[in-house]
């Protein structure tokens, strides 16, 4: 091979092996991204069922069931306009608490409860996700209560 | 009074930093020498003053001065000294002075140390340097000024952010902006070679040591983040490819690349004008970590601040400063080019192929950190990329670098000569993967596809980096620091993979509901917890369990996780207990109350994690140990 032919070789190699990897890339994007849907998107059945994807809203009050002594337990997320009941096991974060905003990661079973294998309420005490921020304001649903509880001591 | 002398000085710093720039650029445009003098002391003024408003600062901070309203917002009397001093960069305003002055360090370093270079030169990366600290200056006078009063002023301070109470922690911001800030040097280097249109190998010389020192400072600001979030954040992983965390990662992969092109630049004055986009690239891509961190676009604990203003501001000056530096790339480069021919299997080659596979990860890890913005902004809908995404496409071309770099540091420039070295990377092919089938085999429960891969590759990748230095010193020939600093930083990348595939494969964890006096097993560990009591601290009062663990019913750790209740920001923090042993980690950490006397633990075991970042310090070290070569000294030194 002459330097030229060689140098061609390689630059379509290079080419080749890094359309791959943007091909391999796109299909791991494609089947592994989650989307986001919040209470009412999921009561409307756009949310679709046994597919992981990001539940989001806040804790609704009054409604954070717990089997004493046990890891099991079930809570409502709503968008003040529809609710979906969560069930989950496992340690919750700091964070997570009525009234305030919540993530979870799960899916959707056909009798319209959602199981979670992770949820996320994230570190700041006035965090709220801005999707869930976004939901809650599209709804209209009422005060924004960005910052519920700095009046009621966290429980140790 | 004293913030307002700060805040003075931080305007003065601007002004030098005008000065700088202009004499800079203009003066070594048009040859005035009397421009091109002023520069230095210019440089020396923003430094004086840059420090200055630092040390007002922190002053402030000491002094529990709560009428300015940066310190009332991030301290608190109750707070000890040590925290109250990381609280100047415990928030926005504070950490980009603390950037700006690390801006100004370096910049009075590089001032300092490059009275060799040539007048003209060393005006031009000064005066780049001074843009870049005129635009940090601006951003924070304007519309992040930490020295702004309150009035009244607060009787006491809101305190610092809990999680941000730990000394990794604090070190971890000054850190990881001296490894960004530190690029800012490469992207001036480049800028001035570009304006100048002139590139040699005495170039590469130059910019080697100051990219590699940055390089080895963003090691080490990642992996302290890293082993924070570990133990602070109560949840036990390592690495999440949170926005964030990319937002630090992507330059450093660039700056890897970037470090090793810069090899072949100053060795055969090749690569010329991608060494120069790369050394763009790893700034803008520590300026887009910056705005995506602090912009709030990416919310998490790192966003201090969702103003629109602030966020406008840093996209502005990315575009200048990216779109400047793209457009003189694009005029400029074409000047520089380089011709001379390699082998394939030439050192070369395999330094190329580093620079591609480091480029395609590092866009890879940009694309999943990228998208969700793109696809929020464009109205397609709100999703979220995480670890199923980022696993594979990250693995996929770094699993083949590791085989290139252990079979490339064989080879030598120009023509690659490996048939010499064929026994050396057969044999510790071989050794690698009995070593990995062995382990495997020893520890079967957990193992998968990957395993017996990880740990062959990454023994294969170790025992190749220290072939050539126990050669050279058995035959008693002269070892450099350059070999012994590339020997240690590549042998660390050898044990930094092993040690993740241990800890990917081999992790045992569990959630478990325990009152005192019962126990969980997770899988060959058993967790008991022995007691709970309520304990004080300065700021915060906790509950504190202890949790025996036993293997196969011997003890083998004991465990004090604790939930803290911190006073003033009435936050409650989980205290990971981590029993931190020489080839394991033994990690518990409390959940809450489940009623029933029970209460939700996070137990997990997991085997060599520490080596994980003592891989990332060892390789920073081996950085650092490489720049002090000789032939720095005596080409680049003052």
């Amino acid at each position: 091979m002459t330097p030229r032919q060689r140098r061609i070789t390689l630059v379509v190699g290079i080419l080749a092996g890094v359309s791959l990897a943007g091909v391999l890339a796109l299909n791991a994007f494609r089947d592994n991204v989650m989307f986001f849907f919040d209470p009412s998107q999921v009561a409307a059945g756009e949310a679709p069922i046994e597919k992981r994807f990001r539940l989001g809203g806040m804790v609704r009050p009054g409604n954070v069931n717990r089997q004493a002594g046990s890891l099991d337990m079930s809570f409502v997320v709503t968008d003040f306009k529809q609710d979906v009941k969560v069930v989950y096991s496992g340690v919750v974060p700091d964070l997570f608490r009525e009234n305030q905003g919540v993530v979870a990661h799960g899916r959707l079973g056909k009798d319209g409860t959602f199981v979670a294998d992770e949820i996320l309420a994230k570190h700041d005490e006035n965090y709220m996700p801005p999707e869930v921020a976004r939901a809650i304001k599209e709804k209209g649903g009422g005060v924004m209560p960005v910052n519920p509880d700095h009046a009621s001591p966290p429980r140790t | 009074m004293i913030a307002e002398i700060g805040h003075y000085a931080l305007i003065l710093a601007l002004l030098a930093s005008l000065a700088q720039a202009f004499f800079g650029l203009i003066g070594a445009a048009r040859n005035h020498d009397s421009w091109v003098a002023t520069v230095r002391p210019a440089v020396t003024v923003q430094f004086l003053m840059t420090t200055l408003a630092l040390a007002v600062l922190v002053v402030a901070f000491v002094q529990n001065d709560f009428s300015v309203e940066y310190v009332a917002a991030n301290s608190n009397s109750a707070l000890p000294v040590g925290y109250r001093i990381a609280a100047v960069w415990g928030a926005h305003e504070g950490s980009l002075l603390l950037w700006a002055w690390i801006l100004v360090a370096w910049t009075f370093a590089v001032a300092a140390l490059s009275k060799r270079l040539p007048a003209g030169f060393a005006a031009r990366v000064l005066g780049v340097l001074g843009l870049v600290s005129l635009g940090f200056h601006a951003f924070t006078l304007f519309t992040s000024n930490p020295f702004l009063r309150l009035d009244p002023a607060a009787p006491d301070g809101r305190d610092l952010n809990p999680l941000l109470q730990d000394p990794a922690l604090a070190a971890h911001p000054p850190m990881l902006y001296a490894g960004y800030v530190g690029f800012a040097v490469a992207f001036a280097f480049a800028c001035a070679a570009m304006l100048e249109g002139r590139l040699d190998q005495t170039w590469a010389r130059w910019t080697r040591p100051w990219t590699t020192v940055a390089w080895a400072f963003l090691s080490i600001g990642i992996a302290l983040g890293s082993w924070w979030a570990y133990y602070e954040l109560g949840w036990g992983g390592y690495w999440f490819w949170d926005p964030v965390e990319n937002a630090s990662f992507m330059p450093w992969l660039v700056g890897t690349a970037l470090i090793h092109s810069l090899a072949v630049t100053e060795k055969r004055g090749l690569f010329k004008s991608w060494t120069l986009l790369l050394a763009i690239l790893a700034f803008s891509l520590s300026l887009l970590g910056t705005f995506l961190v602090r912009s709030g676009v990416l919310v998490s604990v790192h966003s201090f601040a969702a103003d629109p203003t602030r966020g406008m501001f840093i996209l502005a000056f990315l575009v200048i400063v990216i779109g400047g530096a793209l457009t003189l790339y694009a005029w400029r480069a074409p000047l520089l080019r380089s011709e001379a021919g390699f082998e394939f299997t030439a050192r070369e080659s395999f330094l190329l192929f580093n620079n591609i596979l480091l480029v395609v990860a590092a866009g890879a890890v940009f694309a999943g950190t990228m998208a969700p913005l793109i696809s929020d902004a464009l109205g397609l809908g709100t999703l979220s990329v995480g670890r199923q995404y980022f696993d594979p496409v990250f693995l996929l071309p770094t699993l083949p670098l590791l085989a290139l770099a252990a079979v490339g540091i064989h080879s030598s420039w120009k023509k690659g000569r490996l048939g010499e070295r064929r026994k050396a990377i057969l044999l510790t092919l071989v050794v690698g993967v009995l070593v990995a089938v062995v382990l495997v085999l020893g520890a079967w429960e957990g193992a998968m596809l990957l395993t017996p891969i990880g740990f062959a590759l990454g023994i294969w990748l170790m025992l190749s980096a220290l072939v050539d230095p126990i050669d050279r010193w058995r035959r008693g020939l002269s070892l450099s620091r350059g070999v012994v600093g590339m020997a240690i930083a590549h042998a660390a990348l050898g044990l930094f993979t092993i040690s993740i595939t241990a800890v990917e494969s081999y992790t045992r964890e569990r959630d478990l509901a325990l009152a005192v006096g019962e126990t969980g097993q997770v899988g060959e560990f058993e967790y008991r917890l022995r007691d709970l009591r309520a304990v004080e601290g300065p700021n915060y009062d906790a509950l504190r369990g202890e949790i025996v663990v036993y293997e196969n019913g011997r003890e083998i750790g004991l465990l004090h996780p604790e939930k803290r209740n911190y006073w003033v920001q009435r936050q409650v923090m989980t205290e990971a207990g981590i029993d931190m042993q020489l080839t394991r980690d033994i990690f518990a950490a409390l959940g809450e109350d489940l009623g029933a006397g029970r209460w939700s633990v996070r137990a997990q075991v997991r085997p060599l994690i520490n080596y994980v970042w003592l891989a990332a310090f060892l390789m920073a070290l081996g950085g650092v140990i490489a720049t002090t070569d000789r032939r720095y000294r005596q080409e680049s030194a003052g």
